[in-house]
């Protein structure tokens, strides 16, 4: 293939991509997440390179699936995934599209991840974290519980609006 | 029934099983709360630290079956080995207790394990020290999250404060074993793998004794039992959990669903 044709391909293929959702936060493309760390065109077919979200993640396997089927689909086959650990994934990589994403879909963007070991033991108030309303922007709001529907997102309260809503946690 | 494998116990091997085991169990302990947990907001997170547990478990248990060399996965560790041959410590395998018991031992493992994974992010083994990146986030958040409790317990109620002396006293006993030197930790400080649990003891003491200070709880002495998990010697309580846990996969052996 000519250099030309594999730039393309990659390309065609980050374009599938940024179609590809995330099962368990819909609203936002696997791109939009900042899992996918490369795409490469070998000789026997494309890898994409992932790198999961957190350890326990139930939806690692079903993105792998979901990935390869859309790649498929788009006539960009063969093409296999590969994980890739190191550095580890943190909520800085989600693209500032994808932040505005969340907070359509109702869940609070995270804000920067504490710089590594910085942060301290640290007890919960549940005014602690000052986070906005994705609704109303108020951040007059409290966190009624540290974990939420999945790993990723904690769920608080707005006290202006009233509304409860997820708060995905920087990491 | 399928029959047990056999593990080549080199220090390497040992040293993540170690890791991975303690992961494993405290896992199957947590997530014995599911649907069971005193409030929903709680139910929740156990079973969300039971599944990180389980990530990082599985993680290191598949590298561990690679360094052995001899083909097995993370399921045919998990599911066919014998209890002699799982290294957790024990203090992940006692039974659940009541709410307080589950929190203190969260925020003792959480802060070991934490301690830990720092320590590994340097391991001159690439996939361990990736691993480690990871779950260092995963137990930093556990550990704020017990740590939280172990104060509202121990600064709360007459009830709450009686429970968690009495769950402290009794998992304090425990604690020893995560920073008892031997050859499988030298071996592993030797070659780079990672550090003596020894070199733990230090800051696990100074980051417990905070939280028991903020919690009002005194700490209790250093007795002379020691446990003895991590050698494969285990309590009374380690051939429930495994029986519990492989059951299916010994009776139905590769049974996928």
């Amino acid at each position: 293939m000519s250099e030309a044709a594999v730039a393309s391909r990659c390309e065609q293929a980050w374009q599938v991509l940024g179609e590809v959702l995330d099962p368990e936060v819909p609203a936002l493309s696997v791109r939009d997440l900042g899992i996918v760390r490369d795409v490469l065109a070998h000789d026997d077919g494309l890898e994409i390179v992932l790198t999961p979200t957190y350890s326990g993640c139930p939806a690692t396997e079903v993105i792998e699936h979901d990935v390869l089927a859309a790649i498929a689909a788009a006539g960009l086959g063969p093409a296999r995934v590969t994980l890739r650990r190191a550095p580890a994934w943190t909520t800085d990589w989600i693209s500032a599209e994808g932040r505005r994403k969340l907070s359509d879909y109702g869940i609070a963007p995270p804000g920067p991840a504490a710089p590594d070991g910085s942060v301290p033991i640290r007890f919960f108030g549940r005014r602690v974290d000052a986070v906005a309303c994705p609704r109303c922007a108020s951040s007059n709001t409290e966190r009624l519980s540290a974990f939420g529907s999945t790993a990723c997102k904690a769920m608080y309260r707005c006290l202006s609006c009233r509304e409860p809503f997820e708060h995905f946690k920087p990491i | 029934m399928l029959a047990s494998i056999t593990i080549d116990h080199t220090p390497q091997v040992q040293y993540l099983l170690r890791i991975g085991d303690t992961c494993l169990i405290l896992a199957q302990r947590i997530a014995e709360w599911s649907g069971h947990a005193p409030i929903l907001e709680e139910d929740i997170a156990m079973s969300n630290m039971a599944l990180d547990l389980i990530g990082q478990a599985r993680a290191v248990l598949t590298h561990a079956g690679q360094l052995e060399g001899r083909g097995h996965d993370e399921d045919q560790l998990a599911f066919l080995r014998a209890e002699k041959d799982y290294r957790n410590a024990t203090i992940a395998e006692l039974p659940r207790g009541d709410f307080a018991f589950t929190v203190l031992r969260n925020a003792m493992l959480a802060t070991w394990m934490k301690l830990l994974w720092e320590r590994l992010r340097e391991s001159s083994d690439a996939e361990l020290a990736g691993i480690a990146g990871k779950a260092v986030k995963e137990a930093r958040y556990h550990q704020q999250h017990a740590a939280d409790w172990v104060v509202r317990l121990g600064d709360g109620t007459d009830e709450s404060r009686r429970r968690a002396e009495r769950a402290l006293a009794e998992l304090w006993l425990y604690q020893p074993e995560l920073f008892e030197a031997d050859a499988v930790d030298e071996a592993a400080e030797a070659e780079g793998l990672g550090p003596r649990w020894s070199e733990l003891q230090a800051p696990w003491l100074a980051e417990m004794r905070t939280i028991l200070a903020e919690a009002t709880l005194p700490e209790p002495k250093e007795a002379a039992f020691r446990s003895t998990g991590r050698r494969g010697v285990h309590s009374e309580h380690m051939g429930y959990i495994l029986a519990e846990m492989q059951h299916l996969q010994r009776s139905f052996p590769g049974g996928v669903w």
